[in-house]
C-alpha cells in the first residue's frame, strides 16, 4: 500500500511582490463540491449578496485577506456548474464570468476550481475545460478528509504535475489548507505575465467549441432571461450531437488516464454510510413517513414556535408606540411615528423569526443531502402540475407564511420552475388568513355540525385550504403551458452523499437571507406601510375621536377613530368601490377592510373593529363585541349586511387575493423585476373577484343566504 | 435494453446515450458515457424517478430520461 504522498503543508513566507490592485478571484465548481463552504472559509463575514442585472441569479461576492502585505482579493462565488457548455441560466452566468464576458465583472485574475476529491473524474471535467481557457487557475481539492477515510489515495503532487496547475487539498470547515491555497493563488496571479494556454495533449482546440457553442449570447444579443425563456441558441446547438459527443468522450478518456495515474486505490469508492441511510430514507414506505415527520417538524416550527419571538417583537413595538404616544404632543407627526413608522418597522422585523427558522432547516436539509432525497420522493407528485420535486418544501412552508416560502424557492435551479412556484405560493393558506377564517366561523358557523359530529367551522376552514391548493394546481398547470412554457429542464439531479451540515455554513446562510430580506424587501414594506397609514390618516377629520391605545403591529389603523377612517382616503375609496364589490355581497365598510388588508390580511380585523366602532381593547380576533357588531350590522334598507353567504364569499376572496405587501416585496426581490409581482397581484385579484362573485351570486341562485 | 427497464441492482454498461437535447448533454457531462458501468439502485415510492449509480456517485433520473440510455447487462 502506497502511503499518502501529499499532506497539508503549512504556509511558507510569500516571496511574491504585493499586488497594487484588488485581485479578482472566481470560485467555480460542480454543485455539491463544497464550494460554498470554501467561500465562507475564505471570506468569513465579509460577504455581500446582490443580483446579476436583470435576472434572478444571485451574485455572491466577498473579500479574502490573502496575506498581510496584499490588499484583500475580491472573491466571486459562482453558481455550481458541471461544464462550460452551459444549459441553464445559472451556468450561463457562471460561464460568462469565468470567460471574462460578464460586463459587470472584471475578468478573473485567478480561478479557484473546487474539485471534490471523492468524485475526481467528474469534477475534473470542468477543471480541464477551464485550463484550456488560458485563465490562471488553482485547483482546491475539497472533501480530502472524506477521500482519505474512504481509502482513496490521491497523489496530489503527481496530479498537479500531470495537469500542470497547482492542486491544494483543503478541508474548509477546519480551515485546513486555506493558507496554502492563498499562497498558490498569489503565485499563480504573479505568474500571470507568462500565462499560456494549456493544451491538453490529446485534445485539439476543443475550447473553440466551448466558446462558440452558445455564441456569446449573454447580454450581447438578448437579455439572458429571454434567452432561456425562448429557447436559446444553445438549445439549437446541442441538438446536433456530432458536434460535441466525440470531444466529450475523448476528454473523459484523458481525465480517466490522469486519475488512474494519480490515484492509487480504486478501492471501495461508494459511500457506505450514505447507502445505509438511503436504504431507510428513500425506502418505499418508511421514506415518505420520514419526509412527513420532517415536514411536520419544519411546519410546526415556523407555524407555531416562531410565535413566541414574533409576539415578543410585537409587544416590544407596541410598548414603544405607547411610550411615544404618551410622551409626545398629539399631532400628525406623532401619529406618523406611532401609527406609521413604528408598526411599519415592526411589521418588517416580525418576519425575521420565521425566515431564520426556515432557513435554518432549509440549509441544514440541503447541506446534509436530505433535500435532494425529498425532491426525489416528491418529484412524481409535483411533476403532475409541471413542477420540480424541489418545489415541495417552499410550497409547504408557504402554509405558514409565503414570505420565507418564496425565499426558499431558490433551491430550484430552473428559472421557469422557480417563477411558477413563486406564483402559486401565495395560494397556500398562510397563518395570516387564519384570524379572518376564525372570525367568520365564530360569527356565522360556530354552533353547527356536519354529519352530526364534525364541526361545520372546521370543515369550512379545511375547504378553504383545499380551495387554495386546487387553484394553485390549476394555475401552475396553466402557467407552465402558457407564460412559462418551454421544454422542461432535465430532472437529472445528483443525490450527494450525506454529510454532517456545518453549523457555520448554516449560520451564514441564515444571516445572508435576513440581510437580503431587510435590505431589499424590508425597505419596500416599510414604505408601503407608511403609505397605507397616510391613506387612513388623511385628510384629517375635524373631530378627531379620543385616541385609542396604540394597537399591535400591522394594525396601522387601530389608533384612529371611526369618523377618521370613514372620511379618510381609504374610507372614500371604500365607498367608491362599493358598486364594484356589491355583487360579492360586500358593503363599503367591508370595502375599507379589504383596502386596508392589502397591507396584511389580518389588518382587516382591526379595521372592521374601527369602522364598527368596537372598543380598541376588544378588537382581538373572535372577540364577542366585534362578532356582535358584525352580526347586527344593517344596510340602509334595514337588511343584514353579513350573512353566512357573505362570510363564505369573503373567505374565498381572502384565499385567492394577494393581500400582502410583504409577499409582493419579496417576489420583487426574488425575481428581480416588477413584472412578476405586478402580474401576481393582478391575476390573483381577478381570480379572487370572479370566485367571490360566483360564490355569492351562485349561492343566491341556490337560495342560500 | 434501456436503463428504465434494467432490473434493480444489475450491473450494466452504457452502450449509448441517445444524443438529442439538453438531457443527453447533461448526462454525458456528468460522465454517463459509452462503456461506463452503471446500475439502477431503486425507484422512488411512486415508481418514478429512479436512482442510478455511476462513477461512484448517485443520480436521480426520471424514467423518460432513463429511456434515452441504452445499456447492456454485464454477463459476468
Amino acid at each position: 500500500m502506497t502511503p499518502i504522498v501529499h499532506q497539508f503543508h503549512s504556509p511558507t513566507t510569500l516571496q511574491t511582490a504585493p499586488f497594487e490592485e484588488f485581485l479578482t478571484i472566481a470560485v467555480a465548481g460542480n454543485p455539491n463540491a463544497g464550494k460554498t463552504s470554501l467561500f465562507n472559509a475564505l471570506t468569513g463575514l465579509r460577504q455581500k449578496v446582490a443580483n446579476y442585472p436583470g435576472v434572478t441569479v444571485e451574485r455572491k461576492e466577498g473579500l479574502w485577506l490573502l496575506s498581510s502585505n496584499n490588499p484583500p482579493a475580491r472573491v466571486i462565488d459562482l453558481p455550481g456548474l458541471y461544464s462550460l457548455e452551459a444549459t441553464s441560466l445559472d451556468e450561463q452566468i457562471a460561464r460568462a464570468v469565468l470567460l471574462g464576458n460578464d460586463p459587470d465583472t472584471s475578468p478573473p485574475d485567478v480561478i479557484v476550481v473546487v474539485v471534490d476529491a471523492t468524485s475526481l473524474v467528474r469534477n475534473l471535467y470542468l477543471a480541464t475545460q477551464l485550463m484550456e481557457t488560458g485563465c490562471p487557475l488553482v485547483i482546491a481539492l475539497t472533501m480530502f478528509d472524506l477521500a482519505e477515510r474512504g481509502r482513496l489515495q490521491i497523489n496530489v503532487e503527481k496530479l498537479s504535475s500531470v495537469l500542470g496547475v497547482p492542486v491544494i487539498p483543503v478541508v474548509a470547515r477546519q480551515r485546513r489548507g486555506i493558507g496554502s491555497l492563498a499562497e498558490a493563488v498569489l503565485k499563480t496571479a504573479a505568474a500571470k505575465s507568462d500565462r499560456k494556454r494549456i493544451a491538453l495533449p490529446t485534445l485539439k482546440h476543443w475550447q473553440t467549441y466551448a466558446l462558440s457553442a452558445q455564441g456569446e449570447i449573454l447580454r450581447s444579443k438578448t437579455d439572458p432571461h429571454e434567452a432561456t425563456m425562448h429557447g436559446s441558441e444553445s438549445e439549437r446547438r446541442i441538438t446536433n450531437p456530432s458536434d460535441w459527443q466525440a470531444q466529450l468522450i475523448e476528454r473523459y478518456g484523458w481525465i480517466e488516464k490522469v486519475v488512474s495515474e494519480a490515484v492509487d486505490s480504486e478501492a471501495e469508492r461508494r459511500h457506505q454510510a450514505t447507502e445505509r441511510i438511503d436504504a431507510i430514507v428513500t425506502h418505499k414506505i418508511v421514506g415518505p413517513i420520514i419526509l412527513l415527520l420532517v415536514m411536520v417538524l419544519v411546519f410546526q416550527t415556523i407555524f407555531s414556535w416562531a410565535n413566541l419571538p414574533m409576539n415578543m417583537i410585537d409587544s416590544l413595538f407596541t410598548a414603544v408606540a405607547n411610550l411615544v404616544r404618551a410622551n409626545f404632543p398629539a399631532g400628525v407627526l406623532t401619529d406618523l411615528i406611532v401609527s406609521g413608522i413604528i408598526p411599519g418597522v415592526g411589521g418588517v422585523l416580525i418576519f425575521l423569526p420565521q425566515i431564520l427558522l426556515l432557513f435554518f432547516f432549509i440549509t441544514t436539509l440541503e447541506d446534509s443531502g436530505y433535500l435532494a432525497r425529498a425532491a426525489f420522493l416528491m418529484d412524481r407528485l409535483m411533476r403532475g402540475v409541471g413542477l420540480h420535486g424541489k418545489a415541495f418544501v417552499p410550497l409547504l412552508s408557504s402554509f405558514a407564511c409565503a414570505v420565507p416560502g418564496i425565499m426558499a424557492t431558490r433551491t430550484i435551479e430552473n428559472p421557469k420552475d422557480r417563477v411558477a412556484t413563486i406564483m402559486i405560493a401565495p395560494f397556500m393558506s398562510c397563518s395570516a388568513r387564519l384570524p379572518v377564517y376564525t372570525l367568520m366561523i365564530a360569527g356565522f358557523f360556530s354552533s353547527r355540525k356536519v354529519l352530526g359530529f364534525i364541526s361545520l367551522g372546521a370543515s369550512i376552514i379545511l375547504a378553504m385550504y383545499l380551495l387554495g391548493i386546487a387553484v394553485a394546481v390549476v394555475v401552475a398547470w396553466l402557467l407552465k403551458h402558457t407564460l412559462l412554457k418551454g421544454p422542461s429542464p432535465p430532472f437529472v439531479m445528483e443525490l450527494p452523499p450525506y454529510r454532517m451540515p456545518n453549523l457555520g455554513d448554516v449560520a451564514h446562510s441564515m444571516l445572508t437571507r435576513v440581510g437580503v430580506f431587510l435590505k431589499r424587501a424590508g425597505t419596500l414594506i416599510l414604505a408601503i406601510s407608511i403609505l397605507l397609514w397616510a391613506l387612513v390618516a388623511f385628510p384629517r377629520s375635524t373631530s378627531p375621536g379620543a385616541a385609542a391605545n396604540a394597537g399591535t403591529i400591522q394594525e396601522t389603523v387601530s389608533n384612529t377613530s371611526a369618523t377618521q377612517v370613514e372620511n379618510s382616503y381609504a374610507g372614500q375609496a371604500g365607498r367608491m368601490i362599493e358598486p364594484l364589490i356589491r355583487p360579492l355581497g360586500f358593503d363599503w365598510k367591508i370595502g375599507i377592510g379589504l383596502i386596508s388588508s392589502f397591507a396584511a390580511r389580518e389588518t382587516v380585523i382591526s379595521t372592521l373593529g374601527i369602522v364598527y366602532n368596537v372598543g380598541a381593547n376588544s378588537r382581538e380576533e373572535g372577540s364577542t363585541s366585534l362578532i356582535e357588531a358584525i352580526r347586527s350590522a344593517k344596510r340602509p334598507d334595514g337588511s343584514l349586511v353579513w350573512t353566512p353567504l357573505v362570510a363564505v364569499s369573503l373567505m374565498v376572496f381572502f384565499v385567492l387575493a394577494c393581500q400582502c405587501m410583504s409577499t409582493v416585496a419579496v417576489v420583487r426581490r426574488e425575481t428581480n423585476s416588477w413584472r412578476w409581482p405586478l402580474f401576481m397581484v393582478c391575476y390573483m385579484l381577478i381570480l379572487a373577484y370572479v370566485s367571490s362573485f360566483i360564490t355569492f351570486q351562485g349561492g343566491r341562485i341556490l337560495g342560500l343566504s | 435494453m434501456t436503463l428504465d427497464t434494467t432490473p434493480y441492482g444489475a450491473l450494466a454498461r452504457v452502450v449509448s446515450v441517445a444524443g438529442k437535447g439538453a438531457v443527453a448533454l447533461r448526462l454525458m457531462q456528468m460522465g454517463v458515457l459509452p462503456g461506463v458501468p452503471i446500475s439502477v439502485v431503486k425507484s422512488a415510492p411512486l415508481g418514478d424517478p429512479i436512482q442510478v449509480r455511476v462513477r461512484g456517485y448517485d443520480l436521480a433520473l426520471r424514467r423518460i430520461e432513463a429511456q434515452t440510455i441504452t445499456v447492456a447487462i454485464d454477463s459476468d
